[in-house]
């Protein structure tokens, strides 16, 4: 499926690396955008490209965070818990998020578009309390920031309070 | 970067005297002149261990035939931790000419950035600027008409703080779990694929421009040297008014820091604690505002300068609970390889969460202190000293708070056995 419909990033990610198994993060982040999730059948096939066996795949698939071996929701929402974004509220916020969905983190939404995951930190602690929604960061959240998040997600399927290219304290503007 | 208007593209870069120090040395200074260049001027590496950067690179076998690496370290993942983000998001160019640098310098013909998986507008915004500087000659074959080949590649990661460790980043960028290695030999003669090596942070690479265009003398001049030269990003976070990055000498105080730069505290309730180098170094008290935030300072001061994540907490927060959140972390994050390591975590953070939930033992507070003695250099990497810092350190300052949770819990619980009377 990934050589049929990504063939030229396939052959572009492999080029990079003279060890093809290099390539493995890479084509697992391409099936997990592909699908949402790494499936079973994505796993063979990156053995197949890699030329090694099925759990070679599967044991360096359960290594990292990132990758999910189930479907989640459209909109998976991290929210970071570490440290110093609960310095600064993000336990009051995750209460806020799964009362507003009615889930808890772990969960899945029954319309399966929100899935709530508590996270360790994703490099934002200046600005927090924050999380990430699929691709997209959001930074110094409050609960009326994560309700119009959320409307805007429902809504657009994106929200413009996501944040850009990234520089705290912002530069001073004459 | 922080000009208004500076969008961080090729042009602004180049109009900045972007690619300038890349055309002085490439062809023109021999790759052994760049290495001693860094040298002299006392570059420390950026991400938390602070080794002299031109040391590192001199490390490499000088007469080994075939390919050498470079990896530049983005898996910025240290709690308290976010000035690489701002490095590649919003001055992508910069980096990358330190990268072709230092590969010229190491003679690397390929360099790989190893980014973290939840940066995607970072990924991204590299791979644009990759493709503007190859379009201008700066990277790829035959750079600037020299016939010096410089490939780099940005290879995302998929979420595993282990993976800043570098021979895990190495064994992550092979396609494996990232497991760190048993070290000797060192990646700078087994490295990525068993070749000679180089990695070296984001903020690292991102001086090197300046200490070719500047010269090393005028980096070593700023900071405290000789042994904590140049600038650095340090990261403020918590109970602060501005918390953000800062591009300060290093050398100043934590107090100016904090209250000139970062604004102070965030309320009238006073400073209570620091973490002074993100969330492996151990806890400062006020009584550590006046030390410098220099290598050797917070060293002797009995932390360390880390990867200059500096968090900062008011009276007020829990000092139990700061210890717990940050074993959370690295119960999370340890990688399972070393068992100290992997089941000391474990029972670290049940030990802490039984406490903090009001149900501790008296005996509890040497079974913490053991623990960390038994992990305490008994791991292939660093991680496992790191998760017991801010255990010993809590433990060092404010013993008192552990003590009283405990004390509570005892007076408030029944005793299980009593002695049954004769009738």
């Amino acid at each position: 499926m990934l050589r049929e419909k990504y063939k030229n990033e396939v052959e572009q990610i492999l080029n990079r690396y003279p060890v093809r198994r290099s390539a493995m993060l890479p084509l697992l982040n391409l099936a997990q955008q592909e699908e949402g999730y790494v499936s079973e059948a994505a796993m063979k096939e990156i053995a197949g490209i890699l030329r090694v066996t099925p759990p070679q795949v599967y044991e360096t698939v359960t290594f990292y965070t990132m990758l999910n071996l189930k479907p989640i929701g459209k909109f998976h929402i991290q929210v970071c818990k570490s440290l110093m974004c609960a310095l600064i509220g993000s336990d009051a916020l995750l209460g806020w998020l799964q009362g507003r969905l009615g889930i808890k983190a772990g969960e899945t939404t029954p319309d399966r578009l929100f899935t709530i995951s508590t996270v360790e930190c994703l490099a934002a602690c200046g600005t927090g309390p924050m999380m990430q929604v699929n691709d997209d960061y959001y930074e110094r959240l409050t609960e009326e920031k994560v309700d119009r998040i959320l409307a805007d997600l429902k809504r657009d399927g994106t929200s413009a309070l996501k944040s850009g290219p990234f520089m705290w304290p912002e530069p001073v503007k004459t | 970067m922080s000009q208004p208007g500076y969008s961080g593209s090729l042009a602004d870069y180049e109009r900045a005297g972007g690619y300038q120090a890349l055309r002085k040395v490439l062809g023109k200074v021999p790759p052994g002149d760049v290495t001693e260049m860094v040298k002299k001027s006392g570059l420390r590496g950026r991400g938390g261990a602070g080794f002299p950067t031109g040391v590192k690179w001199g490390f490499l076998p000088k007469d080994y035939q075939g390919p050498r690496y470079l990896c530049c370290n983005a898996d910025e993942s240290e709690p308290g931790t976010f000035k690489d983000r701002q490095l590649i998001e919003r001055d992508p160019h910069q980096m990358l000419e330190g990268i072709a640098i230092a590969c010229y310098a190491i003679g690397a013909e390929t360099a790989y950035i190893y980014i973290r998986g939840e940066f995607v507008l970072g990924a991204r915004v590299l791979e644009k600027a990759l493709a503007e500087a190859r379009a201008a000659g700066y990277i790829g074959r035959n750079v600037l008409g020299t016939g010096t080949t410089i490939e780099i590649w940005v290879h995302r990661g998929a979420g595993a703080y282990i993976c800043g460790e570098e021979t895990a980043l190495l064994e992550s960028l092979e396609g494996k779990r990232g497991l760190p290695r048993v070290k000797p030999p060192f990646p700078a003669t087994h490295g990525l694929y068993g070749k000679p090596t180089v990695v070296n942070n984001v903020e690292t690479l991102a001086n090197l421009p300046h200490i070719v265009t500047k010269g090393p003398e005028w980096f070593a001049s700023i900071g405290s040297p000789p042994k904590s030269t140049g600038t650095r990003l340090f990261c403020v976070s918590g109970h602060v008014k501005r918390p953000g990055n800062y591009e300060v000498p290093m050398g100043i105080t934590f107090r100016e820091l904090i209250y000139e730069h970062a604004g102070g505290m965030r309320s009238e309730k006073p400073l209570k604690a620091i973490i002074p180098g993100g969330a492996s170094a151990a806890f400062f008290t006020p009584e550590h505002l006046d030390v410098k935030l220099d290598f050797e300072s917070v060293a002797a001061a009995g932390s360390m300068l880390g990867s200059g994540g500096v968090t900062v907490m008011e009276e007020g927060t829990g000092m139990v609970w700061a210890a717990m959140k940050l074993l959370e972390f690295f119960y999370h994050e340890s990688c399972g390889k070393c068992t100290p390591c992997r089941e000391g975590s474990s029972w670290l953070l049940q030990t802490l969460r039984r406490i903090h939930a009001g149900h501790g033992r008296t005996a509890d507070l040497a079974t913490l202190t053991e623990l960390c003695q038994n992990i305490a250099g008994r791991t292939v990497c660093a991680f496992g000293d790191a998760e017991i810092a801010p255990i010993l350190s809590t433990l060092k300052y404010w013993r008192h708070e552990y003590e009283e949770l405990i004390r509570q819990a005892e007076a408030s619980r029944t005793p299980e056995l009593v002695m049954p009377g004769r009738h």
